[in-house]
C-alpha cells in the first residue's frame, strides 16, 4: 500500500524544520521514526499534506546526564536507548520499557521523542515518563518550552503540541539515591501494544519508608495515566505487601480501559492492578529495598 | 506531485532514480532495481518479510520512504553472497534446513546476519529476541535459530 500523495521535506537544521512546520500549519506533520506515521498513512487512517522529516537534523540523538537531568534527544532511537550503558546501568525502567516496544526491527527506526508525541495511550514510553516524572522540551516559533509529561496528553492522539512545535529532548530529573523504577507489560506477542502496563518509580527514605512513588498506566484509558491517588497514598508508607495490595487497588481504579480484543474492561482493570503492585515491588526491589 | 531525485548505495552499487514522495523503499528495491528477493508479506509492519539493512541495522523496508534512504546504504538479500561464496549465514539456512517455504528467509537472512555483525557469538536467547520481528509460518524456528548458530560457529 503506497499512501495517498504528499509532499516530503527533509530539512538539516530545527530552524529549517520549524518554519516549514509554521508555513503549511496543519496540513504539515513531523515524520520521525515513522514507526507509527507511515503505517497510518498506508492504510488511510491519516492523510496529511507535508511531511518534515526531522531524520536528517544533527544533534537530536543523545541520551547524557547533565545539570541534575537524564536528557535524551528526541529523536533517539529506542535501539540506542537499549544499547547506553548509562541507561543500561542506571535506568533499568528505561531499558525495561525500550525493551517492550514492538519488535527489534521497529526499534531501530522508532524514535523516543516519538513514542511520546504520537500521543497514543497503548504507547510504552508515557507511562515511564509519568512515574519518572519527566518533562518534554519543545521548541516553536516563539521560542522553547518545557511541558511536565503529567500536562501533555490531552485525548488519543492528541499531545499538548501545536502544529508548528517540534519535541527535543526529554528531561527527566535524576533520581536521588535509593531510588528504583521498573515497567511492566502484559503482552499476547511479541509487538503487541500493551493488554495493561504499569510503570512504577520510588525513592526510600533513611529509615525504609516510600519517600515519594510515580506509577503510570498504558492503555488503561484514552490518555495515559498517572495513578496520582496510588502515588499520595505510597508517600511515608513503609512498603509492606498489604500498603502495595491497597496502591494497586487505588492504581485500577484510576484506569479506565476499553475493552477490545485483548480482553475486556474488568480483567484489563485487574491486570493494571496486578502489574502495578508487581512494578512497585521491582521498584523497590532496585532502590535497594526489601523485596 | 512531488518528485524527488534520489541516490541509494545498495549492495555497494550507486543507484539513482527520480521517485515520489510517498514511493516506498521496498519497492524501489523490488520495482526499480528488480531485487525481487526482497519480499512484502504483510504490508503492515508485522512480519519483516522485507528487512533490509539501511546503513548496517535491519529495518522493514515496507515502513520506509525511499527518499529516507537518500544518500544511505542498503544491502539486500542479494549482497550476501560475495564472488560466488555464500555468506555463513545463507550455508547456515542451506544446511540447517532453516526454510520451508522460503518467504520469510531472505528477511530472516538479514536480521540473522546483522545480529552476527554486533554479536559474534550470541545464545540462543538473543538469537530468538533477535529475530522475535520476523514472523516464519511453516519452520517453528527452531531450525532458524540453528542456521543462525551454524553461521556464528562458522565465522569464529
Ligand atoms: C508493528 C508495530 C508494533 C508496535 N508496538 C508498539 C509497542 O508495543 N509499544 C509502543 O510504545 N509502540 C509500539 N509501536 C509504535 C512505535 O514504537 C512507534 O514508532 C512510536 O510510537 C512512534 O515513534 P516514531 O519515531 O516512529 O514516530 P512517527 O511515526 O514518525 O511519528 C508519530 C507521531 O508523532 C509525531 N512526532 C514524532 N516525533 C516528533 C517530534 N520530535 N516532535 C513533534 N512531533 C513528533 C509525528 O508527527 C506523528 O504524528 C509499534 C509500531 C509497529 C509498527
Ligand atoms: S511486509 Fe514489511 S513488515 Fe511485513
Ligand atoms: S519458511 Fe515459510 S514462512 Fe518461513
Amino acid at each position: 500500500m503506497i499512501p495517498a500523495a504528499f509532499d516530503y521535506h527533509a530539512p538539516e537544521s530545527l530552524s529549517d524544520a520549524l518554519a516549514l512546520l509554521d508555513q503549511h500549519g496543519e496540513d504539515a506533520k513531523v515524520l520521525a521514526g515513522g514507526m507509527s506515521l507511515l503505517p497510518m498513512l498506508k492504510i488511510r487512517l491519516a492523510q496529511v499534506g507535508h511531511l518534515v522529516d526531522i531524520g536528517r537534523i544533527p544533534g537530536l540523538e543523545y541520551a547524557k546526564e547533565e545539570g541534575g537531568f537524564l536528557k535524551i534527544g528526541a529523536a533517539t532511537k529506542e535501539a540506542a536507548l537499549e544499547r547506553s550503558d548509562l541507561i543500561r546501568s542506571k535506568y533499568p525502567i528505561l531499558l525495561d520499557t525500550a525493551a517492550v516496544i514492538a519488535d527489534p526491527l521497529v526499534r531501530n527506526r522508532a524514535t523516543v521523542g516519538g513514542n511520546l508525541a504520537h500521543g497514543d495511550p497503548a504507547n510504552d514510553h508515557p507511562a515511564t515518563m509519568l512515574a519518572l516524572g519527566a518533562s518534554v522540551v519543545v521548541r516553536g516559533p516563539k521560542g522553547e518550552r518545557a511541558i511536565p509529561v503529567d500536562q501533555f496528553f490531552r485525548g488519543l492522539f492528541t499531545t499538548a503540541l501545536a502544529s508548528n512545535e517540534i519535541l527535543t529532548e526529554i528531561r527527566i530529573p535524576v533520581p536521588p539515591a535509593r531510588s528504583g523504577g521498573a515497567y511492566l507489560k502484559l503482552e499476547r506477542k511479541v509487538g503487541d501494544f500493551a493488554t495493561a502496563g504499569a510503570a512504577a518509580q520510588v525513592t526510600l527514605g533513611a529509615g525504609g519508608a516510600i519517600e515519594k512513588a510515580g506509577i503510570g498506566l498504558t492503555n488503561a484509558g484514552p490518555t495515559p495515566i498517572k495513578a496520582v491517588e496510588a502515588e499520595k497514598f505510597l508517600a511515608g508508607k513503609r512498603p509492606d505487601d498489604q500498603t502495595l495490595q491497597e496502591a494497586g487497588r487505588l492504581a485500577a481504579r484510576a484506569a479506565s480501559p476499553s475493552p477490545d480484543r485483548r480482553g475486556a474492561a474488568d480483567y484489563k482493570r485487574e491486570m493494571a492492578r496486578v502489574l502495578t503492585v508487581r512494578a512497585l515491588k521491582a521498584a523497590i526491589r532496585r532502590a535497594g529495598g526489601p523485596s | 506531485m512531488a518528485m524527488h531525485k534520489i541516490t541509494v548505495t545498495v549492495n555497494g552499487t550507486a543507484h539513482s532514480a527520480e521517485v515520489e514522495s510517498r514511493f516506498l523503499l521496498v519497492h524501489f528495491i523490488r520495482e526499480v532495481l528488480g531485487l525481487t528477493g526482497t519480499h512484502i508479506g504483510c504490508d503492515t509492519t508485522h512480519c519483516g518479510a522485507c528487512t533490509v539493512l539501511l546503513d548496517g541495522e535491519p529495518v522493514k523496508s515496507c515502513t520506509v520512504l525511499a527518499v529516507q534512504a537518500h544518500g544511505r546504504r542498503v544491502m539486500t538479500v542479494e549482497g550476501l553472497e560475495r564472488d560466488g561464496k555464500l555468506d555463513p549465514i545463507q550455508e547456515g539456512f542451506m544446511q540447517e534446513h532453516g526454510l520451508q517455504c522460503g518467504f520469510c528467509t531472505p528477511g530472516m537472512m538479514m536480521t540473522g546476519h546483522a545480529l552476527l555483525r554486533r554479536t559474534k557469538n550470541p545464545s540462543e536467547a538473543e538469537i530468538r529476541q533477535a529475530i522475535s520481528g520476523n514472523l516464519c509460518r511453516c519452520t517453528g524456528y527452531v531450525n532458524i535459530v540453528k542456521a543462525v548458530q551454524y553461521a556464528a560457529a562458522k565465522q569464529q
